[in-house]
């Protein structure tokens, strides 16, 4: 007898609250989750299709953003992420995450300083705290959440808790949250 | 419990075996690691792009295992050499086991042995005395992530506290 291979459909555990940190209208029918890794060039693919089905569906679609650093892979992955906690922590999450994604060349120590300069942060102020790892446990909260959710790779997005495993192009994302929003 | 057809299922004592592991070539096998859990993930080879996904995962989630004092081994059909730079590549620090000579020896008496030449991706979680506990089999090009290595390794804990009653 031959073991049939098994796929199952891996659904979001940890549900959405207010400790995410979520774009777009709070009521909106479709909740896009992504689970991603400031260093991964996938994620970084992902980025500005995410960000224009955002545009394009302004009324229809919220995204919520979760760590999932690969650290033994991507070496700067783990301080972005701490860093844009670091962001969050004063307000400024959604800027610190879009220069990360749109400088993902520029994640070393002395790049990463600068940047969050440019989004109007104390650098050294918040590369002590980064120092001193204080939102670690937040980051490793959102990557355990993650794999006790079948994520298995970044990006990973859910599409109303339900794991998205296509791809991520513009056309694609779009159909799945127009899908969403009619189902 | 050979069955060449289909991948060894829960219940069944897991054959005992142990193969040269990365870095070293030290001798590895789930034996050692009686009184404790052990993830066997089988996967088809190093340097593919989703086996280098998977086990840079796994490495990224070790912790969460060690949490259950898990030992995870990961198995293919490369030799220790391949194992050796493929874990420097991907940071991965728990054991490569290389199931290389005689070839697929050990894969296939789990089940876990394609035709193809290489290892099935398949997961096999052993509870602390070596009996099955779970198996898995994926598609080889699909990352079955990690969330049922932890499903089980959560219920072998709650089994083994309703044990100790």
């Amino acid at each position: 007898m031959t073991t049939p291979l098994q796929v199952t459909t891996a659904r979001l555990r940890i549900p959405v609250t207010e400790r995410d940190h979520v774009r777009g209208p709070v009521d909106a029918p479709v909740t896009v989750v992504e689970y991603g890794d400031f260093q991964c060039r996938f994620c970084g693919a992902a980025y500005p299709n995410l960000a224009e089905v955002l545009r394009q569906r302004a009324d229809v679609v919220r995204l919520a953003y979760r760590h999932f650093p690969i650290t033994n892979v991507h070496p700067y992955a783990e301080h972005a992420a701490e860093t844009a906690e670091a962001a969050g922590a004063r307000g400024r999450f959604w800027e610190m995450h879009d220069w990360l994604y749109e400088h993902q060349d520029q994640l070393d120590p002395v790049h990463l300083s600068l940047g969050v300069e440019q989004v109007g942060l104390p650098p050294d102020e918040v590369g002590a705290e980064v120092g001193r790892q204080a939102h670690a446990d937040r980051v490793r909260q959102d990557f355990v959440g993650g794999i006790r959710s079948g994520v298995n790779g970044t990006p990973t997005l859910f599409v109303n808790d339900i794991r998205h495993d296509g791809g991520y192009d513009l056309a694609e994302l779009l159909a799945v949250v127009d899908a969403a929003a009619g189902a | 419990m050979s069955d060449p057809n289909g991948l060894i299922t829960a219940g069944q004592v897991a054959p005992g075996f142990t193969l040269p592991a990365a870095p070293d070539g030290r001798e590895v096998g789930p034996g050692q690691f009686r009184g404790r859990p052990v993830v066997l993930a089988f996967y088809p080879a190093d340097w593919t792009p989703v086996c280098s996904d998977q086990m840079a995962l796994y490495q990224a989630a070790l912790p969460e295992l060690e949490r259950y004092g898990a030992e995870l081994l990961g198995i293919s059909v490369d030799s220790v050499d391949s194992h050796r730079a493929f874990a420097r590549s991907r940071g991965i620090r728990f054991p490569l086991l290389a199931d290389f000579e005689p070839k697929g020896e050990v894969s296939r008496r789990y089940g876990a042995y394609a035709p193809r030449g290489q290892s099935d991706r398949a997961l096999v979680v052993l509870d602390p005395d070596g009996r099955v506990a779970w198996s898995h089999l994926s598609p080889p090009e699909v990352n079955p992530g990690v969330d049922g290595i932890l499903d089980t390794l959560d219920r072998l804990g709650t089994d083994r506290r309703v044990d100790a009653r």
